[in-house]
């Protein structure tokens, strides 16, 4: 079984079509959409989800009005200016507690406790080739990279169930706590570039984590054609430091035509240019594989 | 002399599991009596800070060995700290049995 | 009085709206300031002629603990929420793992011994640039590592509190550093592009927005491209639409290489005008001062 993680340096790169596009070309697949914060993977390949279950992203203080006496000394102690005493009456500021529980120590009156973050949550089910996993960080809830874990531990068990020997994540955006979750184990990744003096500084970043990590990399640069001196600067670079570029993808209406129909372009406009480049880059992905295992 | 390894479950047939600080379960061989037990993991799911928790807890089992896939930054420099030393196991999976009778040929 | 930018995921338009946005204010003679809170990558630096004025450092506590007084007893680890605090009794081992730690404060509270001191350790920096006319940008940028943007976010948001305007690039997301940035500012615009992903993107920040009670405007980024139900969810949900930024090879050419659309293209510069007399309209603050 390999698992291949799709990442990008920012979002906006065009990574979760490029995942979408990966995804559907496979015989068997298992996807994963470990970008829980702004997951989006589901709106194109659409899984009949059978299961779904609560993540508890952490805690939050309660206060009871009904015992709290109003001596003030959680707000004394509390150190994220997440108790507010609005004319002597206190209160949590949910979106401000950080869940550390102090509070809930100090308090003579047992006023406090803690309640449970579950809004959050993560689902499996079918699409067309295999399965998907996929889930929804609630707003303003963190430990992303907790449920990523999550996601990834579910979709290798999925993938053991149905024998699928691929495992595609499609990872959040950034160098943060979750992208190190979505990479740390996995077989290969494939960077999303975009030839942007901004896109260019993010690619020099990942591939600081990944190398960090290990990890087998690849490049692909997404709509080249946007500055062709960068996508070159990019190509120089990808090779100065070993890292095959493995495909060159220009702007194309069909991409966009392909996400506003909810469709990946490989399916959506099977024989368009775009679809045979990107054909290219997921065989070059195996191929990769198979020359390693010899 | 105790050694852990990071387990998939909690049997000598279950795989190494490749994650330290979120693995399923530690097995710990005892070398001495010839034995080895399985401590669920509690810290699997914790938010923050599994790598340390899981040192703390096989610290305190007496451990001087570690075997496991990949041991995350904080957890290193705490095991380095501790002097318990990190063997890493790559390539295909293997089973704790495998891995004790690995390591019974290598002493 | 500020103004934050914002886009669900990175990458549809926050920082080409946010920057030319900050430009045409700031050329047009009034002193505002751009603050950049996307603290794990700020980059409006990259397209403000800027020049650093001061900086300086964020910083959190650290407990440190006296192992002379300490007797292992592991009521810190215990009352850390974090795992941040390792004990060994039999040992005689004890460690703070910086990374994990808040800065809650527990440990100390839980201290029988009084072991428990303090010191303090750089989580970020506040830089602060000079533009034209007394502007200037703030920038707040994270170190690697530490486990959270927000309180260095809170700072940040403070810096600029001497003005009467200030442009905010808001962290992506829908978690606690967005929410760190929406809680301090006073109206917020969201961009989104007319596709399903930014559609998606839109209906979350707009439920966190509402369960906040912030108000806040839609710009639509690359009009032209995509479907028409962004605008559908617009118009059910009776949102404020203020504005659409043409699908337009220039623009992500222009942003490619660092430029400002607003300084090379006039209609563009003409355009962000608009867009601030029409945000202008919908907050309540005395208009004079800035026409
Ligand atoms: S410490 Fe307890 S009793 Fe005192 S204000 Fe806080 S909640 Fe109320
Ligand atoms: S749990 Fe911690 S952060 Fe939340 S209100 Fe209590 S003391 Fe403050
Ligand atoms: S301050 Fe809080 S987070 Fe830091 S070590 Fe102490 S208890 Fe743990
Ligand atoms: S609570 Fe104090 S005495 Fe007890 S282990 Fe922690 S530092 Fe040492």
């Amino acid at each position: 079984m390999i698992e291949i993680a799709i990442l990008s340096g920012k979002g906006g790169t065009g990574k979760s079509s490029l995942s979408a596009a990966l995804a559907t070309l496979a015989a068997k697949i298992v996807a994963a959409d470990c970008d829980v914060d702004a997951a989006n993977l589901h709106l194109v390949l659409n899984p009949k989800d059978y299961r779904e279950e609560v993540y508890v992203s952490g805690q939050k203080a309660v206060i009871d009005p009904d015992r709290c006496t109003n001596c003030g000394i959680c707000l004394s102690y509390c150190r994220f200016e997440a108790i507010s005493n609005k004319g002597g009456i206190h209160r949590i500021i949910e979106t401000a507690c950080d869940g550390c529980q102090l509070c809930d120590r100090v308090c003579p009156e047992n006023a406090i406790h803690m309640v449970s973050h579950d809004k959050s949550r993560w689902f499996v089910g079918d699409i067309a080739n295999g399965k998907m996993i996929h889930a929804r960080l609630a707003p303003g809830e963190d430990n992303s990279g907790k449920l990523v874990n999550i996601v990834r531990d579910q979709a290798r068990e999925t993938a053991f169930e149905i024998q699928s020997d691929i495992i595609l994540i499609d990872g959040p955006p950034g160098i943060g706590c979750p992208v190190i979750s979505s990479l740390t184990g996995v077989d290969k990744v494939l960077l999303v570039a975009e030839p942007s003096l901004s896109g260019v500084h993010d690619l020099k970043r990942i591939v600081e984590l990944t190398q960090h990590f290990r990890v087998q990399t690849y490049v692909v640069i997404n709509k080249y054609d946007l500055n062709d001196a960068l996508s070159d600067a990019i190509v120089n670079w990808c090779r100065s430091v070993q890292i095959p570029v493995i495909g060159q993808l220009p702007f194309d209406r069909a991409v966009v035509d392909a996400m506003v129909n909810c469709e990946s372009v490989t399916n959506w406009a099977p024989d368009s240019t775009i679809s045979n480049a990107i054909k290219r880059i997921w065989n070059k992905l195996l191929q990769h594989e198979q020359a390693k295992s010899f | 002399m105790k050694i852990a390894i990071t387990a998939t479950g909690n049997s000598l047939n279950s795989k190494v599991d490749s994650r330290f600080g979120r693995c399923s379960y530690f097995a710990v061989y005892d070398m001495d009596e010839n034995q080895t037990k399985f401590i669920k993991n509690p810290n699997k799911e914790a938010a923050e800070g599994a790598g340390p928790a899981a040192v703390q807890l096989i610290a305190k089992q007496g451990v001087t060995q570690i075997i496991s896939g990949e041991f995350g930054g904080k957890a290193k420099s705490i095991l380095e700290d501790l002097n318990i030393q990190m063997i890493m196991l790559n390539g295909p999976e293997k089973s704790i049995q495998e891995v004790l009778d690995l390591m019974a040929i290598n002493k | 009085m500020k103004i934050a930018v914002a886009s669900g995921k990175g990458g549809t338009g926050k920082t080409l709206v946010s920057t030319n946005l900050f430009n045409v204010i700031q050329k047009s003679g009034f002193a505002v300031d751009l603050i950049d809170c996307d603290a794990e990558e700020p980059n409006a630096l990259q397209f403000i002629h800027a020049d650093l004025i001061s900086q300086k450092s964020v910083t959190q506590n650290i407990p440190v603990i006296d192992k002379e007084a300490c007797t292992f007893c592991g009521k810190c680890e215990a009352y850390c929420h974090y795992n941040a605090i390792v004990v060994l009794p039999k040992l005689r081992h004890i460690q703070v793992v910086e990374d994990l730690c808040h800065d809650c404060g527990a440990c100390e509270y839980a201290c029988p011994a009084g072991a428990i001191s303090w010191k303090s350790k750089t989580t970020g920096t506040i830089r602060t640039y000079a533009v034209n006319n007394g502007s200037s940008l703030i920038e707040g940028r994270i170190e690697i590592g530490v486990y959270s943007s927000v309180p260095l976010i809170k700072e940040v948001m403070k810096s600029s509190h001497h003005r009467q305007l200030a442009i905010v690039d808001a962290p992506p997301g829908t978690s606690c550093p967005f929410i760190a940035t929406v809680s301090a500012a006073d109206f917020m615009v969201l961009v989104t592009e007319p596709t399903p992903f930014g559609l998606n993107d839109l209906k979350l920040s707009v439920e966190i927005l509402q369960q906040l009670d912030k108000s806040f405007g839609i710009i639509v980024n690359r009009a032209g491209l995509g479907d028409h139900r962004v605008y559908d969810f617009i118009a059910k949900n009776k949102l404020l639409l203020l504005d659409e930024i043409p699908f337009d090879p220039r623009i992500a050419k222009s942003y490619s290489e660092g430029k400002l659309i607003t300084d090379n293209m006039p209609n563009y510069h003409k355009h962000f005008l608009q867009l601030f007399s029409r945000i202008k309209k919908h907050l309540q603050y005395d208009r004079n001062s800035y026409t």
